[in-house]
């Protein structure tokens, strides 16, 4: 495995009384692709936002490039971590453009203008991530799709090497997801970053990520190689559903869904 | 963009405003009458002495209140959001209140009592409004919110009841005080809120990219590197003595926090690197402007300046919350 970017042993996060996250622990190499599922209320959420400290505490420790994820200043951190959010219809009164910019916070001063090196990787990002041609366009202005691309672009902004993602492609129609789906795997690949993704989507994250997590109430019940999940009984265990497995005639891998009952 | 022209616009139209503001009143100044005493000493006096000083306290009463009133809606991402709604002027009045109401006469270091008074009291509701939050978990801006209401009326009822246990003349002046006005002889108050207004509008223009993230959500903002809970408190805390400074000084002048922070945001978008400039100077202009017709509108009669604010502010305050359709839901 390679030189461990994400480390995190024995965490537990609990709100009030309940453990939304019992000891959880995993490593996340360099580059990787990391699918996070499970059932709804498992705790992939909150271990996201746990990575990034928009949840403080929790017992346990995360390291972060070796690291203790509390040894870190908010701005150090955003430097090394960013964070897509779940989509949502807020009305937000900022162009693309200035939110995109926002992105840079981690590396201005108070009182200071955006420089020359901010705005050459500010237009960077827009380029690549394909939001240029609505740069100017408010951001309720947008369609989901859009939006999204406009979250992932603000969040490249900070120039950091870890992404996390809260159900990227949920809520956007298929041209959105292919496009989505392949700008993530063009940053893991080429740019080199390291990506976690929170998905529902079982057949992408067997497809496009070399590991996935499962967590379930809370625990980790499933960490590997992707192929490896794509069996009846692993999968079964975590949804407690039954699934149809479909031979995929381009790739080895079957394809996979929900058995409706009755059929 | 539209930021080209609209912000020197709203500084011309203050500095228009300020000019023009001490010249007018019961008794024009002729311009030339200010530097060379035409008909006398007279009109001189009455511009260096009761009408400039005026304009003075008015115009950083109106930026204070404005700025704090801009750094509330951002930190609470809702555009009723005011210092107000959180129970600074209410704790201001009762501190006033108290010492009218309980017959006390006194000042500490030149400091008016009654002043001493209103100050100790915001602090107090500050302090209080900020330890409710705290007993819930993670300084929630809910919890706030609702503890600020909850102080405010709590409040408001001692107030009430002061006033009741006082006799004729003590409740009419509790009565006075409570209504706000800006009625100064001289630049001490001016000097005397001076310092406060200039912490606190500091401390905000300086916090302008993190009002920008707070307004996307603590979330983003939290992502983007931005410690919410640190910018919250050093915003809340300096925004509040900045309040409690005007309200001692010039009572509890209502609605200003939260129409000019509106109506600049019409003209600016939602930066807070050009909002804060625009809300210092127009809020300025604005009371200045209220200041203006409070003094003018029924002359030689003066109405309270909080009177104004209020009559302007009330169907304001309606039209916002009708006008909060889908595509504003925040701004």
């Amino acid at each position: 495995m390679s030189e461990a970017v994400i480390e995190i042993e024995d965490f537990t996060y609990a709100s009030g009384a309940k453990r939304i996250l019992n000891q959880v622990s995993f490593r996340v190499g360099e580059a990787d692709y990391l699918s996070i599922i499970g059932p709804n209320g498992a705790g992939k959420t909150t271990l996201l936002k746990c990575l990034n400290r928009i949840l403080p505490g929790g017992e346990g420790t995360i390291k972060i490039r070796g690291r203790r994820l509390e040894s870190y200043s908010q701005r150090a951190l955003a430097r090394l971590v960013s964070y897509v959010p779940q989509l949502d219809g807020r009305a937000l009164p900022f162009s693309v453009d200035e939110f995109v910019s926002m992105g840079r916070y981690p590396y201005l001063n108070p009182f200071s203008p955006l420089s020359a090196e901010d705005r050459r990787v500010v237009r960077e990002i827009l380029e690549r991530t394909g939001t240029l041609d609505f740069a100017g366009r408010r951001l309720d202005t947008l369609s989901g799709g859009e939006r999204q691309k406009v979250f992932i672009a603000a969040a490249l902004a900070q120039g950091a090497e870890i992404l996390l993602l809260d159900e990227p492609t949920s809520f956007l129609d298929y041209r959105h997801q292919v496009e989505i789906h392949r700008l993530l795997r063009e940053l893991n690949r080429e740019h080199g970053k390291t990506v976690l993704a929170v998905t529902h989507d079982i057949n992408n994250a067997v497809l496009a990520c070399n590991r996935v997590l499962a967590l379930k109430e809370g625990r980790k019940v499933f960490e590997g190689e992707a192929r490896e999940l794509v069996r009846k009984e692993t999968l079964e265990g975590i949804y407690e559903t039954a699934f149809l497995f479909v031979e995929n005639p381009y790739s080895a891998l079957p394809l996979v869904r929900p058995a409706e009952s009755g059929s | 963009m539209i930021k080209s022209w609209t912000l020197p616009a709203l500084v011309a139209f203050s500095i228009l405003t300020v000019a023009a503001a001490p010249l007018v009143g019961p008794h024009w100044i002729p311009p030339e009458a200010i530097l060379k005493p035409v008909k006398g000493v007279f009109e001189s006096d009455l511009f260096w002495k009761i009408r400039l000083p005026r304009v003075c306290t008015s115009f950083l009463a109106g930026s204070a209140l404005a700025v704090a009133g801009l750094a509330f809606q951002a930190i609470f991402r809702n555009a009723l959001a005011t210092p107000f709604t959180l129970g600074v002027s209410s704790g201001a009045s009762l501190g006033a209140t108290l010492y009218v109401g309980l017959g006390f006469t006194f000042s500490i270091l030149g400091f008016p009592g009654d002043v001493l008074a209103s100050f100790a009291g915001a602090l107090l509701s500050v302090g209080l409004v900020y330890y409710l939050s705290r007993l819930k978990k993670g300084f929630s801006t809910s919890s706030m919110l609702l503890a600020g209401v909850a102080v405010s009326f709590f409040f408001s009822s001692l107030i009430l009841l002061v006033q009741y246990m006082s006799d004729f003349t003590k409740s009419f002046q509790i009565l006075r005080r409570l209504i706000g006005g800006i009625q100064v002889v001289g630049f001490e108050e001016a000097l005397n809120l001076l310092p406060f207004v200039v912490a606190g509008v500091a401390v905000v223009a300086g916090l302008s990219h993190e009002l920008n993230l707070l307004t996307v959500g603590e979330d983003i903002a939290t992502s983007r590197g931005v410690n919410v809970n640190r910018t919250k408190k050093v915003l809340f805390l300096f925004t509040s003595l900045m309040v409690g400074g005007v309200v001692a000084f010039c009572g509890p002048i209502g609605f200003v926090g939260m129409m000019v922070p509106h109506i600049v945001r019409l003209f600016l978008g939602a930066d807070h690197r050009y909002l804060t400039p625009g809300t210092l100077a127009f809020g300025g202009g604005f009371l200045t402007l209220c200041d203006t017709l409070s003094r003018t509108v029924l002359s030689p009669v003066e109405l309270p300046v909080g009177v104004i604010t209020a009559i302007l502010g009330g169907p304001f305050f309606i039209w916002l919350l009708l006008s909060n359709s889908s595509d504003r839901s925040f701004f």
